[in-house]
């Protein structure tokens, strides 16, 4: 990319704000989808803010109490209960493939298109399983009784919540799984190289696409840190 | 004078999609300005079923003995009017149709940055408008519970539409955020990554300022709706009791326990109140820029105007309980919403000021467009004061819920930014059609509109001081709670009403009108600076610009500049071009 402009450029705050108020881009080098899918994020933020914060109120609201989280969550394991195990494999399971993630984000900016393209497959085959983990401690929910309208362990805001929360992020998850699939494939056909037009879009592909679906799935992923923190542990 | 500097170009053109079968192009089009076309007349048609629900609510009151709807079908009435005008006609015609049309052309762009997915929004939109609709037709019809929405009530027996009604309106709000998401990214990315050379932030008319800072607010305040509908929904569907504490039905309890219905008020305003700002914000930006066209003068201090939008913007965030005085919050909290409510008023009163500065001595041409800002100014101001009363905790509690009300927001955001919307298309309906509309009938609609809205809603504060509550679908027996001008009154409101409903059927058939029969309109008629009516051709065609896209040299308030020979420069004309009046050897400089 070339110089910004051949205006001489400012120091300090004032060199930052007449950059990013100067002609054609605030962004300076950021593609577009890139920027869109920051302020995207921006907002989704909101929701899940609004959804945490949403819980805390029901919490505070409810007059029965709240069940006990490490009894819950438990799996029993040889006849021992132990807390949170289901939980921490997700865990780590997600946060291993925003690594993967970020690995095939820079194989992608080195045009190493196989590479890219299996990393990606294999970001998309984790967090599938996250996906599956998380329908299996549903339904392990749902035979113990738990419902979103009643809850044999306590207050009944907690099955409500916790099925509409987690609900809400499985899902941003197995949109994110579809994409990266989608995206996985358009590497390994080498559309990104040949520069081929998207079917619905007719816009050219670039290997920053590969960023941009990075910036979506390190979010999911951060999402889920919080709902961790504030479901299992709180 | 020093040389015009031309930045590098930084961005390579992109291609632009061309559509290939009639569908493409006409229908399914990606090009924003048909889109914006698309927006708009989808946003009028919704909006007038809400115009002749006020008809019928109007004649109800007036006349309580012809019992022309039930006390059920008001309540319907007021919040299908209310939900229609404030989200699926204001927000969709500024942003969806006026975003679309004005942003790229504006700024220098051929197109939004992603016009696939703005093609989807419009058509998500348009699901949205129909989902709601359908509700009118299906048993119990709409939902009853106020604009407002609020739980309990809203999904409980007895209020109307608790059966379908409430959950399509549910729906229909969620698919209407989606759908919105989609083009608000584009709108805001436009503007930040897509301006042409020249084109900084602080040479954008604030029409795109107005426009831009809107979409910001939208992004980050539909989130909460979107987040309580869903949770409503919930309660409604899945028996959750997310909003739902105890309550006894008819003897019975019911399932619900534990929930917290100001939750949900809490939630609706913080998405509520930057619902306002975000349509008065490019109703800001837009009569900022009608005035200083039709004044030939530039706005009066275009830096502070911006940081005026910037700082309502922000601040409509922290100002949404003074919607709850009432509702029983901790007074502490009312206390401090009172005072960020006050804040909010001095960017606003500034910008007030500027405008009529911007007036003051400017060489006003009395065009219809110019009508319709004076108009604003004057509705806006009155609104702004009442907002001033509403937002002090001790006089908004014996105002809360009385036709005080009523009239404020109406002035503030339902005749304000109509007016700005119907001057807006009286000045760019040349640059979207070729055509000018018919002058008479503008007039015509204009005063009746205009003269109209006053003798509807400023009565209506006197209704509010002597204690006639909102929402009531007649006063009963009037003498024993309040004077007999009360009733007389109300046929007065709901005669001028009319009239003004009359005015809209002229003014939609001087839209259709028009574009067959109206005087061809000349190159940019109101010799106006900005970009869109720089394109080679008028209408502009796909693509917006010619070849190569335009330079910009400058903000796009250069009127009556001493110096130069016509009283404006186009925003992409250098210096060295500008034609000099007689005697003047440079731009700027008294005559020598
Ligand atoms: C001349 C045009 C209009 C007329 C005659 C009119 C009339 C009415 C009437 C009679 C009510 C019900 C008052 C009550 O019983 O409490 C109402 C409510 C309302 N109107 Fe309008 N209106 C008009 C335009 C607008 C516009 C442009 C907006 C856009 C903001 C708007 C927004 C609302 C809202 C938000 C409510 C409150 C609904 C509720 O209480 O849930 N109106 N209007
Ligand atoms: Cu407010």
């Amino acid at each position: 990319m070339s110089a910004t402009s051949k205006v001489p450029l400012k120091d300090g705050m004032e060199g930052f704000v007449s950059d990013w108020a100067s002609d054609q881009r605030a962004f300076k080098g950021v593609p577009w989808g890139k920027a869109m899918m920051w302020i995207f994020l921006l907002s989704d933020t909101f929701i899940f803010s609004i959804f945490l914060i949403s819980y805390m109120t029901a919490r505070w609201s409810t007059v029965e109490p709240w069940p006990n989280t490490s009894e819950v969550f438990a799996l029993t394991v040889n006849g021992v209960s132990v807390p949170l195990l289901l939980i921490a494999i997700m865990t780590f399971i997600l946060i291993t493939s925003s690594g993967t993630m970020a690995m095939a984000v820079r194989s992608g900016y080195q045009k190493k298109r196989k590479q890219a393209a299996a990393l990606l497959y294999l970001t998309a085959i984790l967090g599938l399983s996250f996906v599956g983990m998380q329908a299996f401690e549903w339904s392990k929910l749902i035979e113990e009784g738990i419902r979103p309208w009643e809850n044999p362990f306590g207050a009944r805001q907690f099955g409500s919540i916790f099925f509409m929360v987690t609900g809400f992020h499985g899902f941003h998850v197995s949109v994110g799984v579809i994409f990266l699939f989608i995206t996985a494939r358009k590497v390994l056909r080498g559309d990104y190289d040949t520069g081929r037009r998207g079917f619905f879009t007719w816009q050219k592909g670039r290997y920053e696409i590969i960023e941009t679906m990075g910036l979506y799935w390190h979010f999911v992923d951060l999402v889920w840190v919080f709902i961790f923190a504030f479901f299992y542990l709180w | 004078m020093s040389e015009s500097i031309i930045p590098e170009s930084e961005l390579e053109e992109v291609e632009l999609y061309h559509p290939k079968s009639w569908w493409t192009e006409k229908v399914f089009s990606q090009d924003a300005k048909l889109i914006a076309i698309q927006y708009g007349l989808t946003a009028f048609a919704i909006g007038f079923v809400a115009l002749v629900l006020s008809w019928f609510m109007r004649i109800q009151i007036a006349f309580p003995e012809m019992a022309i709807i039930s006390e059920g079908t008001y309540y319907q009435f007021i919040t299908m009017h209310g939900m229609i005008m404030v989200v699926y006609l204001l927000t969709a015609l500024f942003l969806g149709a006026f975003g679309n049309y004005l942003i790229p052309l504006m700024v220098g762009a051929r197109d939004m940055v992603f016009p696939y997915l703005n093609m989807v929004s419009y058509w998500t939109y348009l699901v949205a408008v129909l989902v709601l609709f359908v509700s009118f037709f299906t048993p119990g019809g709409p939902t009853g519970a106020g604009w407002t929405l609020y739980p309990p009530q809203a999904i409980l027996g007895g209020t109307p539409g608790q059966e379908t009604g409430i959950v399509l309106m549910l729906v229909s709000l969620c698919i209407f955020i989606v759908g919105f998401t989609m083009g608000g990214l584009n709108y805001v990315i436009t503007v930040l990554q897509a301006r042409t050379r020249g084109m900084t932030l602080m040479r954008m008319p604030l029409t795109v300022w107005g426009i831009f800072t809107a979409t910001v607010l939208a992004l980050f305040a539909f989130p909460a709706l979107f987040v309580s509908a869903v949770m409503m929904l919930f309660d409604k569907l899945l028996m959750t009791s997310f909003f739902m504490p105890a309550l006894v039905e008819f003897g019975e309890n019911l399932s619900y326990g534990g929930g917290s219905p100001i939750l949900f008020q809490h939630l609706f305003w913080f998405f509520g109140h930057p619902e306002v700002y975000i349509v008065a914000l490019p109703a800001f930006g837009i009569v900022s820029d009608l005035i200083s066209i039709h004044a030939r003068k530039n706005i009066f201090g275009f830096r502070m105007m911006v940081w005026a939008i910037v700082g309502i913007g922000a601040l409509s965030f922290i100002v949404w309980a003074h919607h709850m005085y009432v509702s029983g919050m901790n007074p502490y909290f009312g206390f401090f919403f009172a005072t960020t409510t006050l804040i909010i008023a001095v960017p606003t009163a500034l910008k007030v000021y500027n405008w009529i500065l911007t007036l003051w001595k400017g060489n006003i041409h009395l065009t219809i467009p110019m009508l319709f800002c004076l108009g604003f100014i004057v509705t806006f101001l009155n609104g702004g004061l009442t907002g001033l009363f509403l937002g002090n905790v001790i006089v908004d509690v014996p105002l809360s819920d009385t036709y005080f009300v009523v009239a404020h927001f109406h002035m503030v955001m339902g005749i304000a930014p109509v007016l700005v919307i119907l001057g807006a298309i009286y000045h760019w309906y040349p640059l979207i059609t070729g055509k000018m509309l018919h002058d008479g009938m503008g007039r015509f609609h204009f005063w009746i509109t205009f003269v109209g809205s006053y003798l509807i809603y400023f009565p209506m504060h006197y209704l509010g001081f002597i204690g006639v509550p909102r929402r009531y679908y007649e006063m009963g027996q009037t003498e024993a709670l309040y004077t007999s001008s009360a009733a007389d009154l109300n046929v007065f409101i709901t005669i001028a009403a009319l009239a003004v409903g009359f005015a809209q059927l002229v003014f939609i058939y001087n839209v259709f009108w028009s574009a067959k029969n109206g005087k061809v309109a000349e190159k940019n008629p109101w010799k106006s600076t900005s970009l869109e009516w720089q394109t080679p051709e008028q209408p502009p065609i796909h693509g917006n610009f010619g070849k190569e896209l335009p330079v910009v040299y400058r903000w796009a308030y250069d009127y009556s500049v001493p110096g130069a020979e016509d009283d404006f420069i186009p925003q992409d004309v250098p210096n060295e071009k500008v034609k000099l009046a007689e005697g003047y050897k440079e731009l700027g400089v008294e005559k020598t």
